[in-house]
C-alpha cells in the first residue's frame, strides 16, 4: 500500500441533507430531534418548553399544572390489543403520568378523511370513550375536521391533557446523578411488533398483542414509596427505550451502563425482532415507562411497581454513570460492551 | 429462544475466547464476508475479545452497500413514475443515489413501500391491475431464490404489471478478485452462512484450492462466530488448507438444490459493477431473455442509464477489506448514519455504520 499515491478522499454521494421533511423526521429519534432544535425551539423559545419534557409544567394560583398533547397517525387503525382510540387516551395520559401528574380531563380533535366508514369512526370514539373511562378521565372539549379524500389517511387523532402534579415532586429529564438506577417497568416491544405484523406488506403471524395502557396508577404508586427519589421518568414510545434513555443521558450530561441480561423480551417479540432485523431496544411500547431513581430507594421504588399490575416484571436494567456522559452503553450478552445509539430515523427491516 | 439463546451465552463465549488465546501464536489477517457477521461482530465487541494477533477486517458482502450508484438511480426515475408502485426491501430506501434516495422520492409523492419478502410484491400486483408494481431484486445469492420465484410465479399466473428491477450479485467472483490483488493481506476467510445455506460450499472448495487459503462457513450469532474464528486459525497454525463447516445447523455441502434451480431457470450469470469496487466479471445475476417481459430495466427504459462514481473512494477500500472505517477522515464527523456519504454508513450491516452504531465511544471520541 505504502508505494501507491495515497487516494485522496472524494465524498461518493454527497447528497443535500436539509430541503424537505422526510418519514424519518417523525420518528423519534435523530432526524426528529434535529427538527426540534433547528425549527421548533427557536421559534417558540420560553424556559419550560427549552425542558425538552413530555408535558410542561407550570404553577398556576399554587396549582402545579400539567399540560401536554400528542396526535396519533397509526396505521391500521385497528391492531391487536388496542385502536388508534384507546391509544390516543394512553399516550396523552402518559405523558402527562411521566411528569408525575395525574390526569384530570382530555381533549379529542379528530382529522376525518372524506369516506371513512361511519362504522370505523364510530367504534375508534367508543373505544376512545371506554379507555378515558378505564381511566378515570373525562374527555371535556373535541374538534372535528374533515379533509378531502386523498389529503389524509383515514382518520388522525389529537388529544391534549391537563393534570396536576403533587406538591414537591418535580420530575425532568436533565436530573439524572451519577450512580442512579436505571428501572424498567416490564417488557419491552410489544406495540410495535404487534403493529407491525398486521401492516400492509409486512403482515406475518403473531400473537403478539401492543402493551398499550395508561401508567397514571403506576407512577402514584412509585411516587407514593418514595416522593423524593424518582428523579424522571420517560415512556419508551416512538424510538423504544433507547432513545428514551439517549435522551435523558444527554439532557442530564451523564452517561449509562446497562445490563442486557436484565432487559426482558418476551420469546414472541424476540422471534418477530430476530425474522426483520431489528433490535427490540429500538421498538415502539405504549403500557411501559423507564425511571431513573436515587440508589437508596430503588429496592422500594421496584417494590411499588411490582405490586402493581402494570409492573410486575419491573427490574433494574441498569446505572447511571459519571463515565462517557450523553452515551448509552449496554454490557452485552457475552460480557462485551456496546455503544446503545440513538436512531437517525426509523429503523428499517434488512434485507437477509 | 431456542437456536439464539445457546449461542449469546457469556460461558461458552469466555470459554472459546481462552481457547483462542491459547491457539495464536502468530498474527492473522481474518476476514468475514458477510455484513450480517460485521454487524454481530461489532454489536457484540468481538473483535475486542480475540487475541491482539488476530485482525478481523471486513468483506464486502453488504448488499446494500455494493449495490451500484447507477441502480438506485435507475430506481429512483422507476420509482418517480406516477404508474408505478416501487416495492423494496426496507433498508434500500436510505441508500443515496447521485442526487437523491428512494425516501425522498417518497417524501415527493412517489408510491415507494417497504416488504419483507417479494411475495407481498406479487400481491400488490394482483390488488392493483391498474398500477405497475416494479420490486427492487437486489442481495446476494440469499435474496436471489424467493426473487426468482415471484417472477417465476407472476409469469406463470401471466401477471403483467409485475416486474423486477434486478442487480443480484454473487460472493465467490468478488472474492476471487480480493485473493487475486497484490495489495491483499486476507489469510483466512468466514465464509457467509446465509450465503451457503443456498449455495453450499463447493465454490469455496475451488477457492481454497487455487489460492490457498482456508474457509469457514460461519454463522451469525456471537457463539458462531467466535467458533468460526477459532476453527479458522486452528487451520491456519496447524497449516491445514481446507473448508470447514462451523454453521451445520443451517448449512450442508451442496446447498438448497430447489432454490438453485429457480434461481437457474430464471437468471443467468452476468458482468455486475459493484460499488465502490467497480465492475467484475461474471458477479452478477440478471434475468434470462426468456423473462424479458419482467424485466424493469427494459420496461422503463433505464437500461442504457448509467452514473459513475467517483474512482477512488475509501468505501472501495473498506469494502476490500484493505482499510478500516475509522481510517476515512470523513467516519463520524461529516459521514453519519444521518448523513451517509458512502453506501457503508446506510445499511446496519455496512462495516461505517457498525463501526459508528456500536463502537464510537472507543473509535471517536
Amino acid at each position: 500500500m505504502s508505494d501507491r499515491p495515497k487516494p485522496e478522499f472524494t465524498c461518493p454521494t454527497p447528497l443535500p441533507s436539509k430541503g424537505t421533511i422526510l418519514l424519518g423526521h417523525g420518528s423519534g429519534g435523530k432526524l426528529t430531534a434535529d427538527l426540534i432544535r433547528e425549527i421548533f425551539l427557536p421559534a417558540f423559545q420560553n424556559p419550560i418548553l427549552a425542558r425538552l419534557d413530555d408535558q410542561a409544567i407550570m404553577s398556576v394560583d399554587g396549582v402545579r399544572l400539567a399540560f401536554t398533547t400528542d396526535s396519533f397517525v397509526v396505521q391500521p387503525l385497528f391492531f391487536p390489543g388496542g385502536d388508534i382510540g384507546s391509544l390516543a387516551v394512553h399516550g396523552t395520559i402518559n405523558d402527562l403520568a411521566m411528569g408525575g401528574a395525574q390526569p384530570l380531563c382530555l381533549s379529542a380533535a379528530f382529522i376525518i378523511e372524506e369516506g371513512l366508514p361511519m362504522e370505523t369512526l364510530s367504534q375508534v370514539v367508543n373505544s376512545l370513550h371506554h379507555a378515558a373511562e378505564s381511566a378515570g378521565v373525562q374527555v371535556v372539549t373535541g374538534d372535528t375536521k374533515v379533509v378531502e379524500k386523498g389529503s389524509g389517511d383515514g382518520l388522525f387523532i389529537n388529544t391534549s391533557g391537563l393534570g396536576v402534579v403533587p406538591e414537591g415532586l418535580c420530575l425532568s429529564a436533565d436530573q439524572a446523578r451519577p450512580g442512579d438506577g436505571v428501572i424498567l417497568s416490564g417488557s419491552i416491544g410489544e406495540h410495535g411488533i404487534a403493529v407491525m405484523a398486521v401492516r400492509e406488506g409486512l403482515e406475518f403471524e403473531s400473537s403478539v398483542a401492543s402493551d398499550s395502557a395508561a401508567l397514571h396508577g403506576l407512577v402514584a404508586a412509585m411516587v407514593a414509596a418514595t416522593p423524593t427519589g424518582i428523579r424522571c421518568m420517560r415512556d419508551p414510545t416512538r424510538g423504544g427505550v433507547s432513545s428514551a434513555l439517549n435522551e435523558i443521558a444527554a439532557q442530564s450530561r451523564v452517561g449509562m451502563l446497562l445490563d442486557e441480561k436484565t432487559i426482558l423480551v418476551r420469546e414472541e417479540v424476540k422471534g418477530a425482532c430476530e425474522l426483520l432485523g431489528l433490535d427490540p431496544l429500538y421498538v415502539a411500547n405504549e403500557g411501559k415507562l423507564v425511571a431513573i431513581v436515587a440508589p437508596e430507594v430503588i429496592e422500594d421504588v421496584l417494590a411499588a411497581m411490582r405490586s402493581h399490575p402494570l409492573g410486575e416484571r419491573a427490574d433494574l436494567i441498569g446505572t447511571v454513570t459519571e463515565a462517557h456522559p450523553g452515551v448509552v452503553a449496554m454490557r452485552t450478552l457475552i460480557g462485551t460492551t456496546r455503544i446503545v445509539d440513538m436512531l437517525a430515523g426509523d429503523q428499517l427491516p434488512r434485507i437477509c | 429462544m431456542k437456536y439464539l439463546d445457546e449461542y449469546r451465552d457469556e460461558r461458552i463465549a469466555r470459554a472459546l475466547v481462552a481457547e483462542l488465546h491459547r491457539r495464536v501464536t502468530r498474527p492473522w489477517v481474518l476476514m468475514e464476508i458477510c455484513g450480517g457477521q460485521t454487524h454481530t461482530l461489532m454489536r457484540y465487541g468481538i473483535d475486542e475479545l480475540v487475541p491482539r494477533q488476530i485482525t478481523l477486517v471486513h468483506g464486502p458482502g453488504c448488499p446494500v452497500c455494493v449495490t451500484p450508484l447507477e441502480i438506485i438511480d435507475k430506481a429512483i426515475r422507476i420509482a418517480s413514475k406516477p404508474e408505478v408502485i416501487f416495492v423494496s426491501y426496507g433498508d434500500m430506501l436510505r441508500v443515496p443515489g447521485s442526487e437523491s434516495d428512494l425516501f425522498r422520492v417518497k417524501a415527493a409523492g412517489g408510491d415507494v413501500r417497504v416488504v419483507y419478502t417479494p411475495v407481498e410484491a406479487l400481491k400488490l400486483a394482483r390488488a392493483n391491475p391498474q398500477r405497475q408494481v416494479v420490486f427492487f431484486g437486489i442481495g446476494f445469492e440469499t435474496t436471489a431464490p424467493a426473487n426468482a420465484m415471484a417472477v417465476w410465479q407472476a409469469c406463470r399466473e401471466g401477471l403483467r404489471n409485475f416486474s423486477m428491477l434486478v442487480s443480484h450479485v454473487l460472493v465467490p467472483p468478488a472474492i476471487r478478485l480480493l485473493l487475486g490483488s497484490p495489495h491483499n493481506r486476507v489469510q483466512g476467510f468466514i465464509a457467509p452462512g446465509h450465503v451457503c445455506t443456498v449455495m453450499g460450499y463447493r465454490e469455496y472448495e475451488a477457492l481454497a484450492r487455487e489460492f490457498h487459503v482456508p474457509f469457514v462457513v460461519g454463522g451469525f450469532e456471537p457463539i458462531d462466530l467466535l467458533e468460526a474464528i477459532s476453527m479458522l486459525v486452528a487451520q491456519l497454525e496447524e497449516g491445514r488448507v481446507e473448508v470447514e463447516n462451523q454453521y451445520a445447523r443451517s448449512v450442508n455441502r451442496e446447498g438448497n438444490r430447489p432454490a438453485q434451480a429457480i434461481m437457474q431457470e430464471v437468471f443467468e450469470v452476468c458482468d455486475r459493477k459493484w460499488r465502490g469496487v467497480g465492475l467484475i466479471a461474471q458477479s452478477g445475476l440478471r434475468l434470462r431473455p426468456e423473462f424479458a417481459a419482467y424485466d424493469a430495466e427494459k420496461i422503463f427504459d433505464v437500461a442504457e442509464f448509467s452514473a459513475e462514481e467517483p474512482a477512488e473512494c475509501i468505501s472501495a477500500q473498506v469494502l476490500q477489506g484493505l482499510k478500516k472505517p475509522v481510517d476515512c477522515p470523513a467516519f463520524g464527523r461529516r459521514c453519519k448514519p444521518e448523513s451517509p456519504l458512502g453506501a457503508p454508513m446506510v445499511s446496519s450491516e455496512g462495516a461505517c455504520a457498525a463501526y459508528y452504531q456500536y463502537r464510537r465511544v472507543a473509535t471517536v471520541s
